[in-house]
């Protein structure tokens, strides 16, 4: 069993990208369940065709307690029989989400969730590592590699940057490892060359460049990844190939995070700041 | 041994103590050790410091020191320990700080109320739950006049905001909610857990309450805690005086002794450390006047009864006059019962901020010599305070280590030990006379001329048991 943890700046495309790619994988045969790790459990709606399943963290509430739920409960089949649970979690601005993702983390492993016929755990989490409970799924037993989700902005590379600094003090006290960056692409100038040599500075690879293509956004409208909603779509490929990838993926790097400034510099090279 | 000599010996002690400490633990606690010598230029102990990790301190946090001390004890208002059991179960009841009332009724210090965190309100908030608890507990306890919520570490954590609860719950139940920050992780002792209780008291309460006309001979008790009924025993002596008690801070005390704190003449400060900073306020901001008092022991009660006499008029002086008559053939007595049984012993004290100083007067008074003495979590002034009351040769130690404690004691050989029950059975075991001097070890009240007879007792009760010689193992003879 592979526990792979996608992180990426804010609206990256996160959640987009590692359910088309899960469901690409499941296609292949594989058995996975994705865990979607923040609280607005938006990571599995293309997969269970809803807007948001039941949460673990939303259950615990309603029952007083975590140990009154029931697996069942929470972890649903949707498309191709991949397994979703969502940790859930308070709205924005009360209460700890993090330690919300600790505790669904928890429940769902001491309940096993991952069983031995699972093949992939895939790990959607927050933006950012802002705290101890959204970098719960890079500690020790869980994820064991981390594939970044960015584009050529500048604050999607900071975030990038920061979250191999995450996985950096991981790393060294544990067996995490950074996969690669997948760039997940906004058409900026010089993408492609911009990611490649970012990836090339912290230490790892630009594992796949998924093109933009609207049949994304036409499918996600119908609350359905591109292989379901239109499996012959050349986009259903770029998440095919990513899938493929990751599944022979064999480039696991400790990362070398960069300064703020080394980072500028990167992007004026590539003509995105002017001097 | 002469005083150079003993002075000598001890540094000499202090120094071999300090010897098992790596180098930076050595320099840092160096500087919170001191032996009083006749220039007195080693008395400057540094105070008022994180502690060194790794070492055993009997310190607490904010929260005992805005809870346990300061808040616990007012009788008519309903206090929340907000934030998972512990802090509030493990608090619950240890202080001794009595009061009149009817249980349940208008007195709830015997009660504990906690919000009881789950992981649920950890990860949701604990706003809602503080707002249901609120109205159960008017609900339950209609003559409950006030209720506080005292913040535990994890409700400063999630960032709860207990402040617009207490306002929206206070309009709701027309009665003062308090909210009180006093999260344990804040701070390097309790102490800062007393200066956030002021401040709360200051914010929610202070000049809140029904107005009234301030009486020519009306004071407050400002840091008593009523410590086995302490404050009774003071305020006893203050109204034969001709003085009315009209306040006490916060020892047996009503929202609204707190509400009119400022209403009186004069406010008497028993614990400094604690309740300074409100009587600052008092005076900064309504004038009223402040002195510090000592009621352990006749001899610094009688200095006590005079400087708060000459504060008034005539009429009192007489009758404080009177008061010192009347008392001094009764506390002769008890000398004369007591100093011949314990003239000579030594005792060595590591209490909180206020006893390691005031109650020496009261030893002495029995012929018992303070040999070393230190603070919890005192401040610069404290230590200034101190050591003028004690003699040259003192050990002065700040924020002691269990240790250091313990090694002093074995060095110095006190005929007694005074401090707290982190300490009390260490030193037993060692064979030693204790005595707990932050609660009296069930006993008191040590305050004013009823407290005496009973400290005289206790001291002697402790020193002169026959226990003592029982201890060595008849095989080991």
């Amino acid at each position: 069993m592979r526990q792979i943890a996608i992180y990426g700046k804010g609206g990256i495309g996160k959640s987009t990208t590692t359910q088309n790619t899960v469901v690409a994988l499941a296609e292949m045969g594989r058995k996975i369940t994705i865990v979607g790790c923040d609280p607005k459990a938006d990571s599995t709606r293309l997969i269970m065709h809803t807007k948001a399943q039941a949460t673990v963290m939303d259950l615990a509430r309603e029952r007083g307690t975590v140990e009154d739920l029931e697996l069942d409960e929470v972890l649903m089949q949707g498309f191709l029989g991949v397994k979703c649970a969502e940790s859930g979690g308070p709205e924005p601005g009360v209460g700890c989400a993090g330690r919300g993702v600790i505790t669904a983390i928890n429940f769902l492993e001491e309940n096993g969730a991952y069983t031995e016929d699972t093949d992939y755990v895939f790990y959607d989490v927050l933006g950012d590592v802002v705290c101890g409970g959204f970098a719960m799924p890079i500690r020790e037993n869980k994820a064991k590699e981390i594939y970044i989700v960015a584009s050529g902005e500048m604050m999607a590379m900071y975030a990038a940057n920061n979250i191999s600094r995450g996985i950096l003090k991981y790393a060294t006290t544990g067996t995490v490892r950074l996969g690669g960056l997948i760039c997940n692409s906004r058409q900026t100038d010089k993408e492609l060359e911009l990611m490649e040599a970012l990836a090339k500075k912290i230490n790892t690879q630009l594992i796949h460049f998924i093109p933009r293509d609207n049949e994304v956004q036409r499918a996600e409208l119908r609350k359905m990844t591109v292989i379901e909603y239109n499996r012959t779509h050349k986009q259903a490929d770029e998440y095919r190939t990513l899938a493929k990838k990751i599944e022979d993926n064999k480039m696991m790097t400790i990362p070398t995070p960069i300064s703020m400034e080394e980072l500028e510099e990167l992007l004026m090279e590539y003509g995105i700041m002017e001097m | 041994m002469s005083t150079k000599e003993t002075i000598e010996f001890r540094k000499q002690v202090v120094e071999d103590v300090l010897e098992i400490y790596p180098e930076k633990a050595k320099k840092n606690r160096r500087q919170h050790i001191a032996v009083k010598d006749s220039e007195c230029a080693s008395c400057a102990v540094k105070s008022n410091a994180k502690t060194v990790p790794g070492i055993m301190t009997a310190r607490g946090c904010a929260y005992a020191g805005a809870k346990g001390v300061v808040w616990g004890p007012v009788k008519d208002v309903v206090h929340i320990s907000h934030g998972p059991v512990g802090c509030g179960y493990y608090s619950w009841g240890n202080r001794r700080n009595l009061a009149d009332g009817e249980i349940g009724v208008d007195n709830f210090v015997p009660f504990l109320f906690t919000s009881d965190f789950q992981e649920s309100d950890i990860i949701y908030g604990g706003d809602k739950k503080l707002e249901k608890i609120i109205d159960e507990v008017v609900g339950l306890f209609p003559n409950a006049k006030g209720v506080s919520v005292l913040s535990e570490c994890p409700v400063g954590l999630i960032g709860d905001d207990i402040e617009s609860v207490a306002r929206r719950m206070s309009e709701k139940i027309e009665l003062p909610v308090i909210p009180v920050r006093c999260e344990g992780f804040r701070g390097i002792s309790q102490s800062l857990g007393h200066h956030i209780a002021n401040d709360a008291i200051r914010d929610h309460l202070i000049g809140k309450g029904p107005a009234r006309e301030i009486g020519k001979y009306d004071i407050g008790i400002i840091g008593d805690y009523n410590i086995g009924g302490d404050a009774w025993a003071s305020k006893k002596i203050l109204e034969e005086m001709g003085l009315k008690v009209v306040n006490i801070w916060t020892g047996d005390s009503t929202l609204e002794m707190l509400q009119n704190g400022h209403l009186v003449k004069l406010n008497l400060i028993h614990c400094f450390r604690s309740m300074n900073y409100i009587a600052k306020h008092m005076e900064e901001t309504y004038g009223t006047p402040w002195i510090e008092f000592n009621f352990f022991g006749p001899t610094k009660i009688k200095e006590s009864i005079l400087k708060i006499a000459a504060q008034f008029d005539d009429y009192i002086m007489e009758k404080a006059l009177k008061v010192i008559e009347k008392y001094t053939a009764p506390m002769q007595k008890v000398i004369d019962i007591y100093r011949p049984r314990l003239e000579g012993k030594s005792v060595m004290l590591y209490v909180g901020g206020l006893r390691p100083r005031h109650i020496v007067g009261a030893y002495e008074d029995l012929g018992m010599e303070v040999i070393g003495t230190g603070y919890e979590f005192a401040h610069n002034e404290d230590y200034e305070k101190t050591i003028p009351a004690l003699k040259e040769g003192t050990l002065i130690y700040d924020d002691v280590t269990a240790l250091e404690l313990e090694e002093f004691v074995k060095k110095l050989k006190p005929d007694l030990v005074g401090s707290g029950i982190k300490e009390k059975y260490v030193f037993e075991k060692m064979g030693l006379p204790f005595r707990q001097m932050h609660s009296w070890d069930y006993s008191g009240p040590y305050h004013g001329y009823e407290g005496f007879p009973i400290f005289a007792r206790d001291m002697d009760m402790a020193i002169n048991s026959p226990t003592w010689k029982s201890i060595k193992a008849p095989w080991s003879k």
